[in-house]
């Protein structure tokens, strides 16, 4: 029967309960460290690149709610960014609403709409959802592209008023830079009590174990659709603030199918279902891109489509479950073997015992 | 209100692209039925195909219509060896992988066709199919209807194939149970790699056929893998003949939505019917429930 018995590289669940302490401790340090950057980086290209990669990653912490914890698929998610991104700039430049609290709205408006999609939505499963996603996101650009209110194809621009913290329109850089790591640290934190409190239960049930849920009386579609409003809100923030630094949108660079897989590579390749993957994913994912770019694009070769390309099937196809699954799974591997280690040292030394 | 004779013309050349929608979608379906991967990918193949007539024409002066067996062929070697060198890795994979490897084919596919063959727009001009044919007082482009022609024959052909011949049979009883076809002693990586095969040769002649009246360029699937998703769901997700009538029922409403709505709107209204059929008849108008 040594079928039955445990093989020794078999993997032992990852542990659902983390030390909270720590996660948080880890927040802290990388929001006090990134907070000390702008200090010493002065090039405005450089404190660009360190924006793309904070905005980068708020919108892999965002995703990684809906898509990893809860399991549900979305390539769609650029229409949540949109209507975020919308909504503030239509507010600011027609209301005179503040983008303090133009933002905001813009992410309740697109809360909003998820909770007509996910009424529609969540019904279907694995790729049928992840289709309808793309779906629903192309009929919303095709929607803004032929919408006169909203600028239509040519898009907005924010007008040049007032600069400050009252608009949230600057000179520098590093003003983009604190909003944008304020805006990630909130969203691991929003993510991290999601993670600690029941709903992380419920999530994580209703991805492995969507039936055996059911049965236990937990209604998927409250579940998804509380995931999908926590989701849909925080991208709909990035949105906002994209808006906002950019000074200029159109559904081309708002609203595209590219950037909805970008927010899911995002968290697939830092680690899906995992608080701080979609910040590493986005670190790697956004250099690689920029390096690239600079590299070797440019010559309108596609060279660094293809490298992309690359970096995304080799992870899809060997490390599936990202770059931090695939330290856990060592680190669960070497500690596996390390008990196995102490049980023969145990085993022997009760042998001799009974000598 | 348009008159009749605009309207029936209209609905002719729905129906003409429609056909080719459904080729484009028998390929993705078959592999979608036989091993459960949805391929993204699907209309880079569709640009090789394209890709390979224009070159065998512009470099061999070999008219499309000949050079379509040939490219067939190539396309069915590449699904092939497509499947045997990376799709097999994640046949067993969860989801996320699966859609990502294909995700990431698609973008390295183009990637190599700007690489290899530049962004530039190409078209073919002067093949043996040209100019226009009279239907009963309705004009219609040649390239389309013999395009159309085509795509019906192929599709008949396809559908021949899987339910007449013993491969076509073991292709069948893979995609309704692998583990008890594996029993019967029929080898699952063989039919997945020839259900790649097929799909990309599907994909390829689909190529072949728009390449006399469509521009080619690397981008070029993108303007058919969302419409060939919504074939594919309209049909029922492995059906054959579903896509086939999806396809004339998705080209009609794209191409009669665009005369009557506006141009910009045709997606979005084929987008919107896909919605509908998933909320409403997720298994497709042809597949079981």
């Amino acid at each position: 029967m040594t079928d039955l018995a445990p093989r020794p590289d078999a993997l032992p669940a990852p542990p659902i309960v983390r030390r909270p302490g720590k996660q948080l401790l880890v927040v802290a340090l990388i929001a006090i460290a990134a907070a000390l950057v702008p200090l010493f980086v002065t090039s405005p290209s450089r404190m660009n690149l360190a924006i793309l990669i904070l905005m980068a990653a708020q919108l892999g912490v965002a995703w990684n709610i809906l898509g990893g914890y809860a399991g549900q698929i979305s390539l769609g998610h650029a229409a949540f960014f949109g209507i975020g991104a919308y909504s503030a700039t239509l507010l600011f430049t027609n209301f005179d609403v503040s983008p303090w609290i133009g933002i905001p709205a813009g992410g309740l408006v697109a809360a909003a709409i998820g909770l007509v999609v996910g009424w529609s939505c969540f019904r279907l499963k694995g790729h049928y959802f992840a289709m309808a996603t793309i779906a629903v996101a192309e009929i919303v650009q095709i929607a803004f592209n032929n919408w006169e209110y909203a600028g239509a194809a040519v898009g907005l621009s924010l007008p040049m008023v007032k600069r400050g913290w009252s608009t949230m329109i600057f000179n520098d850089k590093a003003s983009y830079y604190y909003l944008a790591l304020g805006l990630l640290v909130f969203s691991l934190l929003i993510n991290f009590a999601i993670e600690r409190s029941f709903l992380g239960y419920y999530f994580r049930a209703i991805k492995d174990e969507p039936d055996a849920a059911r049965s236990l009386g937990v209604s998927l579609t409250l579940f998804k659709q509380l995931a999908l409003f926590a989701s849909s809100f925080l991208t709909a923030l990035g949105g906002g603030l994209y808006a906002f630094k950019e000074l200029y949108i159109d559904p081309p660079s708002v609203l595209s199918t590219g950037l909805s897989i970008k927010m899911a590579l995002a968290a697939i390749l830092g680690g899906v279902g995992t608080l701080f993957g979609p910040v590493i994913g986005a670190v790697i994912l956004t250099a690689i891109e920029e390096g690239s770019r600079t590299l070797l694009g440019g010559s309108g070769r596609g060279t660094d489509l293809i490298l992309y390309a690359l970096i995304i099937i080799g992870v899809a196809i060997y490390y599936p479950r990202g770059i931090l699954g695939w330290f856990t799974d060592r680190s669960t591997h070497r500690k596996a073997r390390e008990r196995a280690a102490q049980r023969d040292v145990v085993v022997e030394g009760a042998g001799d015992a009974a000598h | 209100m348009p008159s009749t004779d605009i309207l029936l013309q209209t609905l002719l050349s729905g129906i003409l692209i429609g056909l080719i929608y459904a080729l484009v979608a028998i390929g993705l379906t078959i592999i979608f039925g036989v091993m459960d991967v949805v391929n993204f990918s699907h209309g880079e193949f569709l640009m090789l195909g394209m890709y390979s007539s224009f070159w065998l024409f512009a470099l061999f002066a070999l008219d499309p219509l000949l050079t379509l067996p040939l490219t067939a062929m190539m396309l069915f070697v590449f699904g092939y060896l497509l499947y045997r060198l990376v799709i097999r890795r994640i046949t067993d994979a969860p989801m996320l992988s699966q859609i990502f490897t294909t995700f990431g084919l698609m973008i390295l596919l183009r990637g190599l066709a700007q690489y290899f063959w530049k962004p530039d727009f190409r078209s073919i001009s002067h093949s043996s199919v040209e100019g226009q044919i009279a239907i009963g007082g309705i004009q219609i482009g040649l390239p389309q209807f013999v395009a159309g022609i085509g795509a019906i024959v192929v599709t008949i052909a396809v559908h021949q194939f899987i339910t007449r011949t013993r491969t076509g049979a073991a292709l069948e009883a893979t995609a309704s149970d692998r583990d008890a076809a594996r029993l019967m002693g029929i080898d699952s990586q063989k039919m997945f790699a020839i259900a790649w095969g097929i799909g990309a040769a599907c994909a390829g002649v689909a190529g072949v056929l728009l390449s006399t009246f469509f521009p080619i360029f690397p981008e070029v699937g993108a303007n058919f893998i969302l419409i060939a998703f919504v074939v594919v769901n309209l049909g029922g997700f492995g059906s054959v003949l579903g896509a086939l009538w999806a396809g004339i029922i998705v080209g009609v409403v794209e191409v009669m939505g665009g005369l009557l709505l506006g141009p910009q709107y045709k997606l979005a209204l084929v987008l919107a019917l896909f919605l509908g059929v998933l909320m409403w008849r997720p298994q497709g108008l042809m597949g079981k429930a």
